[in-house]
């Protein structure tokens, strides 16, 4: 179990720490799959980030809260520790294929280069553990590949790769940032059932973090949609799209082409996100809200709505309902 | 009747790659024979991966790119022969919008500058007063407040970068705008307001747009007709309609199943998981991915009928 506990995370702008993240809580189990969906700016990468703590080299400080894996803080863990954890009990999958492969360095010496961080092979074996690795991903030429640069590739074959050297390190737990936004929409579909069958085939637990429903609808179990630094809704994928609760995930999904007739009119959401420093008091939605009331200006909690484990953080749901 | 603003015929580009000092040189033909007509008001969308050539066929028809082969008019002027002077005097017919807000806007340039520099140069004659007018009346136009002129990009969020885009085109009064992935770099409710405006101005101006996308469902919103490219060629065309309820050619038939679905309920259980394959070298150049292919395919010379390019048509047009 991958467990983020009242997290909350500071930015820096103009040399002062503001909050970016706040009161986030989140766990993540071994099979399943949690989508993080939201706007540009909402933090949703940045929560993806502090899982790794990666986002420390931008400046990004923890204010308060933890995140666990197995019961043990990542922030209370030795480097050398960490260092393991990272791409071994957790791997992490760009966005970016384009960027997140060092063009001076071939393929081979990129994977190779994780299996001997995280595993004890020896070279043969490692070799031999790459050339799986790339057939676990669909790609059945591995020796000349491993030959290549990253050049020589395109989207679709480098976010391959990218896949297999997160497999490389054996993982429990994927964290996968907008993994196919940056793919053409035939390359999407097979990037999706790859990722889909190594989760199911591994059991991996995984946090996708998209804008994209279709990518939701495509592969989570669960759903957590982020406004502002937190989260609005959460509950399992057939809730979140039966019974959006919120109304800031009910105008998300109302703003996909898809969702009127050819030639209609989109609906939109007025105004944008806030930016963190501000979100002001009470509801941070409620400036784009057409629901809003003065009672908006209380902050409430993110509370159980009808049954299970759905929850919303809204005042308004029974009329956003009607 | 009115006749088309932008029509071209038989386009055909090729791109040069090596041959210098060592190595053989490489041919790449990135568009063939490629040939529409876009009327006044209406929207021809071009779809197709990354590498089939429909950036290329955009530039190509904006002459930012130089055709190998082919007409290009605009408003009925024929404009292939034209270069220097006599083409800048044109150019204010067709304008374009670029993909990426955060790339295609002069960081160093105010806003007020950006969007005024094609008045310099296409009526250098007004005043400095008229011409600050012109740009606040474009700028209301596109939903951008007067405060914005003497800001700068980096003050903009992506949707209203876009919105600064659309209205440096549109300042000249342009026929046609060349809309190249103009929402693919915006959220989700972002995109759905460049996309109403640009419904609205199109319907206040009766502009034509040629609107480059690998978003199918976008394109389905906004054009009246399609083109689908693949490897160069266009492989189908036809209205909106046409093209994504009675498909003809399989590779339109496999763009419209990659397409993401609106419900979980939809999951397939499972999904293709290898890597794609090439383009045929010979023959059909979609015959190595196509579920349908058959012997014949090998010798297709990709012409095409009855607005299919395929010797196995899944519907009869």
């Amino acid at each position: 179990m991958l467990e983020i506990r009242n997290l909350s995370l500071s930015i820096p702008i103009s040399n002062q720490a503001v909050l970016a993240v706040s009161e986030l809580s989140l766990s993540l189990t071994e099979g399943s799959v949690l989508a993080l969906v939201g706007e540009s700016g909402c933090g949703k990468s940045l929560t993806a980030q502090s899982m790794l703590r990666l986002g420390e080299y931008q400046g990004v400080r923890r204010v308060e809260g933890d995140i666990l894996l197995h019961n043990q803080s990542l922030f209370s863990m030795p480097d050398k520790q960490l260092r393991q954890v990272r791409g071994g009990s957790i791997a992490m999958i760009f966005q970016e294929p384009m960027t997140a492969l060092n063009p001076v360095f071939s393929i081979g010496s990129q994977i190779l280069e994780v299996i001997q961080l995280h595993t004890d092979l020896n070279p043969q074996q490692a070799h031999a553990r790459a050339l799986e690795l790339l057939v676990d991903v669909g790609l059945q030429d591995g020796k000349s590949l491993l030959q290549q640069y990253p050049d020589a590739l395109s989207g679709g074959m480098r976010q391959r790769i990218l896949i297999a050297m997160a497999m490389a390190g054996n993982p429990e737990f994927i964290i996968a940032d907008e993994p196919t936004t940056a793919l053409d929409v035939s390359v999407q579909k097979r990037i999706i059932g790859l990722l889909r069958t190594l989760q199911q085939d591994k059991g991996l637990g995984m946090l996708l973090v998209t804008h994209d429903f279709g990518l939701v609808a495509e592969m989570a179990d669960e759903v957590a949609v982020m406004y502002a630094g937190e989260i609005i809704e959460q509950g399992s994928v057939m809730d979140i799209f039966d019974f959006p609760a919120h109304p800031y995930t009910k105008a998300l999904m109302n703003c996909r082409p898809e969702s009127v007739k050819h030639g209609g009119r989109l609906a939109v959401i007025p105004g944008k996100v806030p930016a963190p420093g501000s979100w002001g008091q009470g509801c941070r939605f409620k400036s784009r809200c057409t629901f809003a009331t003065d009672a908006c200006n209380q902050h409430v909690a993110l509370e159980t709505w009808q049954q299970g484990t759905h929850q919303v953080r809204c005042i308004h749901v029974e009329a956003v309902r009607a | 009747m009115k006749g088309p603003v932008l029509q071209v015929a038989g386009l055909r580009k090729v791109f040069q790659r090596g041959g210098f000092l060592l190595g053989k040189r490489d041919e790449n033909v990135a568009v063939h024979d490629m040939s529409f007509a876009l009327l006044p008001g209406k929207t021809l969308a071009i779809v197709g991966e990354s590498g089939s050539g429909k950036s290329t066929t955009a530039r190509l028809a904006m002459r930012l790119l130089d055709a190998d082969l082919g007409e290009i008019s605009w408003a009925g002027t024929p404009v292939m022969a034209l270069s220097g002077g006599q083409l800048r005097k044109h150019r204010k017919r067709i304008q374009m919008v670029f993909q990426d807000p955060f790339a295609s806007l002069n960081p160093k340039m105010k806003i007020v500058d950006t969007v005024a520099e094609g008045l310099r140069v296409h009526q250098p004659h007004l005043s400095a007063a008229t011409r600050a007018e012109k740009v606040k009346q474009t700028l209301a136009l596109c939903g951008i407040g007067e405060e914005a002129m003497n800001r700068y990009p980096h003050q903009f969020s992506g949707g209203q970068r876009q919105r600064i885009g659309i209205a440096r085109a549109l300042i000249v009064e342009p026929d046609i705008l060349v809309l190249d992935e103009p929402v693919s770099a915006l959220d989700v409710s972002v995109q759905a307001q460049v996309l109403n405006l640009l419904k609205d101005l199109q319907q206040q101006k009766g502009l034509a747009y040629l609107f480059i996308s690998h978003d199918l469902s976008v394109v389905q919103h906004i054009a009246d007709d399609v083109l689908v490219m693949f490897a160069g060629h266009v492989v189908e065309s036809g209205s909106v309609d046409q093209v994504f309820h009675r498909p003809q050619h399989p590779y339109t038939q496999s763009l419209l199943d990659a397409r993401p679905i609106n419900h979980p309920n939809e999951r397939k259980s499972a999904l293709e998981i290898k890597a794609d394959e090439g383009v045929a070298k010979t023959g059909c150049v979609f015959a190595l991915r196509c579920p349908v292919v058959q012997v014949d395919c090998s010798s297709f010379d990709m012409q095409l009928n009855n607005g299919c390019a395929c010797l196995h048509p899944l519907t009869k047009g």
